[in-house]
């Protein structure tokens, strides 16, 4: 399962891992990031150890949507170093959300 | 070695949202074995949607991912296999059919193509560039990021008419631009949409360039299609609704297609290569709904159940 995390535990979590780390920007009433949560929650659990894997409510960390430019859901974003390293918008094969690590 | 470990199922869908979904339950209780193959989670455009009103049975209506979840789930339950997985290639002439992921090759007695449609892009310049940054292909989706805000909505028929009715509750102005001199939505929506004050009606005009500024969208320019003038309007956003293109590319050269793109198939789902039927937004046809879709999955099901034991 991949975790939610709040705007406050952003910078710890994400930006100060010491692991690439997988965001998926989402809102509870958005049907593709419904359809994408499955993936995200496999994905979750095969790159453990080697990734992390947060869930981002854009509804409630509005701050961090907007100071990474999401303007459409989901979005996800592959963050390695405190950096943006890839990142892809809308429902994605589970291929497509992998070689986001790359 | 490779035989040894080789499954033929009777029957592959391919696409799970409410046609292949429905072919799936239809073929699996007619007692087949069936695999399902999708690229991405079950529900194709159904599950996308929000709130689906016209799908019988539900009064208040009903989520399509809860639908979707709830198809799947009687899939599920007599037997059907899901394999998540998109198709890449395929050889439907050849007896068993054969289908390739980028993992795996699956063979089938018969198939059942159900792969449905995707947005149709607008081609013009900016728009791959704004992707994301504010032009957009769901207006439910990413509406709110626009709150207060002016956009544009590119489009005639019932989903641009539903989407400039849904934005301008959140936006501060919608300009809908539509290149013929009127709607194509149905009569419904063309009354509710006539009595909102902030939508701007740009009719007999299509989107030139989309502007953007600073890596969003800054506005777009129109053109009139009768006297070629163009005018800039600066907004935010542009969301666009101008139909669907069927995902039929890994099918060409061997089905029958329109010139739209879709599979020509009867009413049956037979699209004249022997063993293959159509079924769902796919199919030629008139009206594309969750219902229809439904009434194809079943209908190709019972074709191809029919096919396979002939």
């Amino acid at each position: 399962m991949a975790t939610q995390i709040t705007a406050a535990e952003f910078d710890e979590k994400v930006l100060k891992a010491d692991k690439p780390v997988l965001v998926d920007f989402f809102a509870t009433w958005c049907g593709p990031c419904k359809m994408m949560a499955p993936t995200i929650d496999q994905i979750a659990t095969e790159v453990k150890g080697t990734a992390d894997v947060y869930k981002i409510d854009v509804d409630q960390a509005p701050e961090i949507a907007q100071r990474y430019g999401v303007m459409s859901i989901p979005t996800l974003i592959v963050f390695d170093k405190g950096e943006v390293k890839n990142q892809a918008v809308g429902a994605q094969p589970k291929p497509a959300v992998m070689a986001l690590f790359d | 070695m490779e035989q040894e470990a080789r499954t033929t199922y009777d029957v592959a869908v391919v696409g799970a949202g409410p046609a292949g979904l429905t072919a799936a339950l239809y073929a699996a209780r007619a007692g087949l074995s069936v695999v399902v193959l999708e690229a991405l989670m079950p529900g194709g455009q159904m599950g996308e949607t929000g709130r689906i009103d016209n799908y019988p049975g539900f009064p208040e209506g009903v989520s399509g991912f809860d639908l979707t979840m709830q198809m799947q789930e009687q899939c599920t339950r007599f037997g059907v296999e899901f394999v998540n997985e998109g198709l890449v290639s395929c050889d439907l002439a050849c007896a068993p059919k054969r289908l390739d992921t980028a993992a795996r090759t699956l063979w089938a007695r018969a198939v059942i193509v159900a792969t449905g449609s995707h947005s149709r892009k607008l081609d013009v310049p900016g728009e791959a560039e704004l992707a994301g940054r504010g032009v957009s292909y769901c207006a439910t989706c990413d509406g709110n990021f626009f709150r207060g805000k002016t956009v544009v909505v590119v489009g005639g028929g019932n989903t641009a008419a539903a989407d400039a009715i849904y934005l301008s509750r959140i936006c501060e102005a919608v300009h809908l631009v539509h290149r013929r001199d009127r709607l194509r939505a149905t009569a419904a929506e063309q009354r509710r949409i006539a009595d909102i004050d902030n939508v701007v009606f740009h009719m007999n005009k299509t989107v030139r360039t989309i502007e953007g500024e600073g890596g969003a969208v800054s506005g777009v320019v129109i053109e009139d299609v009768q006297t070629g003038e163009t005018e800039e309007i600066p907004a935010s956003a542009v969301f666009v609704a101008v139909g669907k293109v069927p995902n039929t590319d890994v099918f060409a050269g061997q089905l029958p297609l329109d010139e739209a793109g879709c599979v020509r198939a009867d009413e049956s789902g037979a699209t004249g290569v022997a063993g293959v039927f159509a079924a769902g937004d796919v199919r030629a046809k008139r009206l594309r709904q969750v219902a229809t879709a439904v009434g194809d999955g079943a209908n190709a099901a019972e074709a191809a159940a029919e096919w396979l034991a002939s």
